[in-house]
């Protein structure tokens, strides 16, 4: 309890870390604006809750789909060659790529060596992560991100806040006015029927101009070399089929290693994400037509590194649902945008340190650690665990700011031993006893700031047991 | 069968009322329960902030207090996860042996009175409006019952025990189980977001005319009842041992 930690709020300027707290804290200051992010978010996690209840076998599912990436995490290498193997026997050409760069420049040169100068993209987050856009619109490629809410986000210019639903942080009176601005549509009209038409006729026309597309990987399996690609809006297979050239964008750990172990994750990916029993589309690539080009990039952008460190390798067990971000009682009320990683919510919070611990050093306490997040998870990942050893972690590599050091150090002490305990407890009520109500509430006081501290009792439970052997009343 | 109170810093300090009533509740069901006045705390803050290496001396002081005892009882789910998951020897090997299978010894109050005592009524009476606040650490932790993420049917310990006692009626609540924002040094690190969940915790239970809001963790209704008396709402907090030996 006396252990509070606040950090003044200029020690850390220098340092490129990600403050989830501040941003937080300017997220939840339009607290109409928060209730209304909350409440849609936790619509979706009601419909999860229901779909998931439909399915009588719901927690061995979970397990076996923890088991089946558990297993084929441990055999990573091997399946990916076989993998590659079976896909390069299919006329899908693979391509290495050791990080987010390489395989820009890989995409990159596809679309460059077949002279391709329109791409349309279906949602992929490997591709924010890597940060692809941008790298081809410095080669003149003109991208145009097909996913409804992906789209709205390159409109606006934005990043996406949530995996699955990467504008949910938009209200439909602000896509209005962005649509309004960007496709002229009826000024003011922020009916989504008619807003969702628009983007549907604008992009049709993008759809049959376009030299090549790109899409994510949801599943990949070792066995038949082939892949899956899960959407709602039947963007990635319009664009697919209507370009010659399709470019699939893979991080490693999306392998499993048979097509009979697919079953177990389509029922849970959409059931967890959206309280869908399986996406509209669940396409399935395995070989391109003749005359045309499947590309598949397999990334690791910093995987394996991740699947060394024994306590962190699970969260590459990852199906990328967004169902931790739904359940999140801290990422409803923060957004998506205020943990400054491409992932953002409770997986994001245990992904990103891999990364860069120092600078998502907050992203581990962005948590109460209420393991809802675990819970919910179709993979069983220990998230919450994690968390807390993230932050274990931290003290180790000594990335935590000095002003917690400290404090730390003494709350260890006073509440390890005690004697020294029962003397801090006596000061503590000496002070708060005596002290004027404005020296305790004060600027420092972050509990006191909404809060009231508890009223303190005349004497302390050991004092009354000593007192009376515990007996009397 | 020698049972040791194990009772957190902040509920001796703050919260007497609560340690007396688990006190008081264990003997009423026969157990021989002595409170080691030498005790300070399991050492979760530390730990749980990142510093699990100046827990030390908390959990050595843990050990000392309550090795010789056959069964460990808290009122505070947080607490006894902490003891059972993060206790030596998870910690390093060079912690003094033997204090694995003290964890195990380590119960949380509603868990010792249904698992162990078998407890099959309470003898208490209230008749308030009572609103039950799930504490996670208990619920998702210790497993007192079935969070809503899981599909499992489970015995909800808390509520069993609550349901015991005369003329008292729970409350519904729009979200059964989501957590109050109170999580340890997070109340004020992410203080924004703490108040807030807190806020919306405190509205569900008042929209459902809540009367008393109870818990296994005075932790959490600690951080409620701040935010509730700072608004001059009328709402009570007790913890369940208070309900269940009949105080209310």
């Amino acid at each position: 309890m006396s252990s509070a930690v606040v950090e003044s709020d200029t020690e850390f300027v220098a340092l490129p870390v990600i403050h989830h707290a501040r941003a937080a804290a300017a997220f939840t200051s339009d607290a109409a604006r928060t209730d209304w992010h909350d409440e849609s978010l936790w619509l979706v996690r009601k419909k999860r809750d229901v779909a998931a209840a439909a399915v009588p076998e719901w927690e061995e599912l979970r397990a076996l789909a923890s088991a089946v990436k558990e297993h084929t995490l441990g055999r990573l290498d091997e399946y990916l060659v076989q993998f590659e193997k079976n896909a390069t026997e299919n006329g899908v050409h693979v391509h290495w790529a050791a990080d987010a760069d390489e395989h820009n420049r890989i995409v990159a040169q596809i679309l460059r060596e077949r002279g391709a100068r329109r791409l349309v993209k279906s949602k992929s987050m490997l591709t924010e992560e890597c940060g692809l856009n941008g790298h081809l619109e410095a080669d003149g490629v003109e991208v145009v991100d097909t996913d409804l809410g992906e789209r709205i986000i390159q409109l606006a210019g934005d990043t996406p806040s949530h995996i699955v639903m990467p504008a949910i942080h938009y209200k439909k009176e602000e896509i209005g006015t962005l649509f309004n601005r960007t496709m002229g549509t009826q000024e003011g009209s922020a009916d989504p029927q008619y807003l969702t038409e628009a983007a549907r006729a604008d992009l049709r026309k993008r759809f049959f101009a376009a030299d090549a597309s790109l899409t994510g990987v949801n599943f990949a399996v070792a066995e038949t070399g082939g892949f899956v690609v899960c959407t709602n809006e039947g963007n990635a297979d319009l664009g697919v089929h209507l370009a010659p050239i399709h470019i699939a964008s893979m991080g490693i750990e999306k392998l499993i290693p048979r097509a009979d172990d697919l079953g177990i994750f389509l029922r849970l990916l959409a059931r967890s994400a959206t309280g869908q029993p399986l996406t509209v589309y669940s396409s399935h690539f395995h070989a391109p037509t003749p005359g045309r080009e499947i590309h598949l990039v397999l990334v690791d952008n910093g995987r394996s590194e991740q699947l060394g460190r024994e306590a962190f390798a699970a969260g590459l067990k990852c199906i990328r649902c967004g169902a931790c971000m739904n359940t999140c009682p801290v990422y409803r009320r923060s957004g998506g945008h205020s943990y400054g990683s491409t992932i953002p919510g409770p997986i994001g919070s245990i992904l990103a340190p891999n990364r860069d611990m120092k600078k998502y050093r907050e992203l581990p306490y962005a948590s109460t650690l209420c393991g809802s997040c675990t819970d919910v998870c179709p993979v069983m990942i220990d998230i919450h665990e994690q968390l807390y050893a993230w932050r274990q972690e931290e003290t180790r590599a000594g990335v935590q700011p000095p002003f917690k050091r400290l404090s730390m150090l003494f709350a260890g002490m006073f509440l390890g031993r005690p004697r020294l305990y029962r003397l801090g407890a006596r000061l503590m009520r000496f002070a708060l006893s005596r002290l004027p109500r404005s020296a305790i509430y004060n600027r420092w006081n972050a509990w006191g700031r909404e809060r009231e501290l508890p009223q303190l009792p005349e004497e302390s439970f050991r004092d009354w047991y000593v007192r009376t052997g515990g007996t009397s009343e | 069968m020698k049972v040791g109170l194990f009772i957190p810093c902040y509920v001796d300090q703050f919260y007497p009322q609560v340690a007396k009533a688990t006190l008081q509740l264990l003997r009423k069901f026969d157990c021989d329960v002595e409170y080691p006045t030498n005790q300070a705390c399991c050492g979760q803050p530390m730990a749980n902030a990142g510093f699990q290496n100046r827990a030390r001396a908390a959990h050595r002081s843990f050990e000392k207090n309550f090795d010789r005892f056959d069964y460990v009882v808290s009122p505070s789910g947080s607490c006894v996860l902490y003891v059972r998951d993060h206790h030596p020897p998870h910690i390093s090997a060079e912690e003094p042996a033997g204090s694995a299978d003290l964890s195990e010894r380590t119960w949380e109050l509603c868990e010792f009175l249904t698992d162990v005592v078998g407890v099959e009524s309470t003898g208490a009476t209230c008749s308030r409006r009572v609103g039950l606040h799930q504490s996670c650490h208990g619920l998702r932790g210790l497993r007192l019952g079935a969070g809503s993420e899981r599909q499992l049917q489970a015995e909800n310990k808390v509520r069993s025990l609550l349901e015991m006692v005369d003329g008292i009626t729970l409350v519904d609540l729009d979200r059964p189980d989501e957590c109050c924002g109170f999580g340890g040094t997070f109340a004020v690190t992410e203080e924004a977001v703490s108040v807030r969940m807190g806020t919306d915790r405190l509205a569900d239970h008042l929209s459902h005319r809540a009367e008393i809001i109870t818990g296994t963790d005075m932790s959490c209704l600690m951080h409620l009842e701040g935010l509730a008396r700072r608004r001059s709402e009328s709402v009570s907090f007790r913890h369940v041992a208070e309900i269940l030996n009949g105080d209310v």
